[in-house]
């Protein structure tokens, strides 16, 4: 593999979070394990999906990338530098280059602020731009995510959720990322909305060369926008693989079963579709199942999938899958 | 079959300080004894406000059932006393909501909340009712039943709540369940539980369900009628293959070229539907779709168009044929 394709690298991320008791004296009683010896890297210009159920992990990975979250074990290396190990202004520095789209464009924007203060921010806050080319720039980057420039000083209630979306996208663009981690960022809106988000992230992509960490639940857009696809259940990555080879020809039982359960808008393929059906929930990530976390609800789990932990390798053509019977 | 539910020509208002929301305008539908219809329909179509006011949840005021008639089985439920209509919710209509965390009362315990339709509408003790309770649960799939019924909803995950919702709604054998987008806060794979459920009661007690979704992906293989609407109103009306394969509304046509599928791989981009839904409080004079509209002709922009057979059992409400892109 060469070394410069690759933009972002996990090696083992690990992130817990403490479970603790007590008022005055807190002791730690447990921990969630949300993320548990994730690796995979991220190519530069591609679009990398990272799908799983709610609780999975998959927004704590997002998370501890960017160092919102500082990981308790592992690394994070961002074109060769490892984001771990820098605090301050080391860390704000590399910070311009990665961004974060959220979910809920009604939440992630603040309702005092006008546009032109919610996407000035970080334009501010790295020292970017100040005067009369803050506006000009904030005006650019509202004509790149197609919104009037004239919108400038209108508050965020003033937006339909499609359009408060875009304004998330332009705060985003502001420092000129090379990177975005966008965590669900179609699953508020209409479907009628969600294209047009979709299509200007994808425009946005061919114009600036971006690189986008793509977290969704929704498996139908992961598929349309993604180029690979990762599967997490549980805080393990289960499955990676390029997005045809993926959704064409799944290995692991979960993402089998994950993409039966996936209804198609078409009634002739439905009626004949054979979805495996899953037993029960998602175990608890505070007790993990030993071995292989699947192992509880897996339609082919034996007694050593109990004791071993599945190893994470190629099958072949960088399709990556960590399970024993593969 | 003989029909099951009749609804006619409702039209449902809200009051607001800035003027009348028009969330439903008009439409008329009804569904067989046994019979499966699929809502479809984005957020403010007036989906969910069109089956509350049919079982009459609409709080009175801001809202005003301004006009039309809810027939069941040839009663209208909207002249009902509120006594009387305490003994159709539920006994013949059941409802199962989106988000049940919020549907359950946190400080009841589960058992006590779907015995509560068996003692009142069925006049069962404590015990009898108990002893269904048990057999609910466990028919939508939920273990040690017994024991989940001291529980209380917190104690349940989101997909367990949705079964324990939906063993309530069952719980007095309606003849009609309506399901207001019961999968939409779940994981597909709990998703693919539930849809399997409904499919198996459906099969086994024969009962009418009204599914309502924003996802055309969820009904597709379950009901045998779609309506789409769109602001209050019903652009199309067919059986669900017809919708599918052979959409006639622009806005149907369009909502299936935006969504891409699980099966296919895709790769060119996805269509789009300029702008946005119009603002309820201020309807256009014309077709609400019309600004939207990619087959938009003058006539769009000053009459709304009623809904019209166009072909064997398949309705739209639009001025123009999509398959020659001019008038019809």
């Amino acid at each position: 593999m060469n070394e410069d394709r690759v933009l972002v690298r996990l090696e083992g991320l690990t992130k817990y979070f403490p479970i603790t008791q007590g008022i005055v004296i807190q002791r730690q009683v447990g921990a969630v394990h949300a993320v548990d010896g994730v690796s995979f890297d991220i190519h530069r210009g591609e679009t990398l999906g990272l799908v799983g159920e709610s609780g999975c992990g998959k927004t704590t990975v997002g998370r501890t990338i960017i160092q919102l979250y500082r990981p308790t074990a592992g690394r994070v290396l961002f074109d060769g530098v490892d984001l771990c190990a820098l605090k301050g202004e080391a860390l704000r520095r590399m910070r311009q280059r990665m961004q974060m789209i959220f979910q809920d464009p009604y939440a992630s924007l603040d309702p005092r602020m006008t546009i032109f203060r919610i996407i000035g921010e970080p334009l501010r806050v790295h020292k970017l731009a100040s005067g009369k080319e803050q506006v000009e720039r904030v005006q650019e980057l509202l004509r790149l995510v197609r919104l009037n420039p004239r919108f400038i000083n209108r508050q965020p209630h003033e937006f339909s959720g499609g359009q408060r979306q875009r304004i998330g996208i332009a705060r985003a663009l502001a420092s000129n990322p090379d990177f975005i981690i966008c965590d669900e960022p179609i699953a508020a809106l209409d479907v009628s909305i969600q294209a047009q988000v979709v299509n200007l992230l994808e425009e946005l992509q061919d114009q600036l060369g971006l690189t986008y960490l793509f977290i969704a639940h929704d498996l139908s857009m992961v598929r349309h926008i993604c180029d690979r696809v990762a599967v997490m259940y549980l805080g393990k990555v289960v499955e990676l693989a390029e997005k045809n080879a993926l959704y064409d020809h799944p290995l692991h039982p979960y993402t089998q079963a994950l993409l039966s359960a996936v209804p198609v808008p078409d009634p002739k393929v439905e009626r004949q579709r054979r979805r495996i059906i899953l037993q029960g929930d998602v175990p608890s990530p505070v007790n993990p199942p030993s071995g292989c976390r699947f192992r509880t609800r897996c339609p082919k789990a034996q007694s050593r999938c109990a004791e071993e932990e599945p190893a994470w390798r190629d099958a072949g053509d960088n399709h990556f899958v960590a399970c024993h019977f593969i | 079959m003989p029909v099951l539910l009749d609804v006619r020509n409702l039209t449902v208002e809200f009051e607001t300080l800035e003027g009348t929301v028009h969330a439903v305008n008009g439409i008329s539908y009804s569904i067989d004894e046994g019979g499966t219809l699929g809502i479809v329909g984005e957020s403010g179509c007036g989906k969910s406000v069109n089956v509350l006011s049919v079982m009459r949840l609409i709080p009175q005021p801001p809202g005003k059932i301004a006009a039309g008639e809810v027939l069941y089985r040839g009663r209208d439920l909207l002249k009902l006393s509120e006594e009387e209509m305490e003994a159709v919710r539920g006994k013949e209509i059941a409802m199962v909501f989106q988000d049940p965390m919020t549907a359950f009362n946190p400080v009841l315990t589960i058992g006590r909340q779907i015995t509560e339709g068996l003692r009142v509408h069925l006049g069962m003790d404590k015990a009898q009712a108990n002893q269904r309770a048990v057999e609910l649960l466990e028919m939508v799939g939920i273990p040690n039943a017994a024991q989940r019924l001291k529980d209380y909803p917190h104690q349940f995950s989101g997909g367990m709540r949705q079964r324990a919702m939906i063993a309530m709604a069952l719980s007095c054998a309606p003849s009609l369940l309506i399901a207001d987008e019961p999968t939409t806060a779940l994981d597909v794979t709990i998703q693919a539980q539930i849809i399997d459920l409904a499919k198996e009661l459906r099969d086994r007690l024969g009962m009418a369900i009204i599914w309502i979704t924003h996802d055309l992906g969820v009904i597709a293989g379950m009901v045998e009628r779609v309506i789409v609407m769109y602001s209050g109103f019903i652009v199309e009306r067919a059986v669900v293959d017809d919708i599918y394969e052979h959409p006639l509304h622009p806005y149907t046509l369009a909502l299936l070229r935006s969504i891409p599928r699980v099966d296919r791989s895709g790769g060119e981009k996805l269509a789009t539907i300029a702008g946005m839904p119009p603002d309820l409080l201020r309807l256009p004079p014309g077709c609400p779709f019309a600004p939207r509209c990619a087959y938009v002709m003058e006539r769009c922009l000053q009459e709304n168009p009623s809904l019209e057979v166009v072909a064997e059992e398949h309705e739209i409400a639009c001025w123009v044929d999509v398959r020659t892109g001019r008038a019809r």
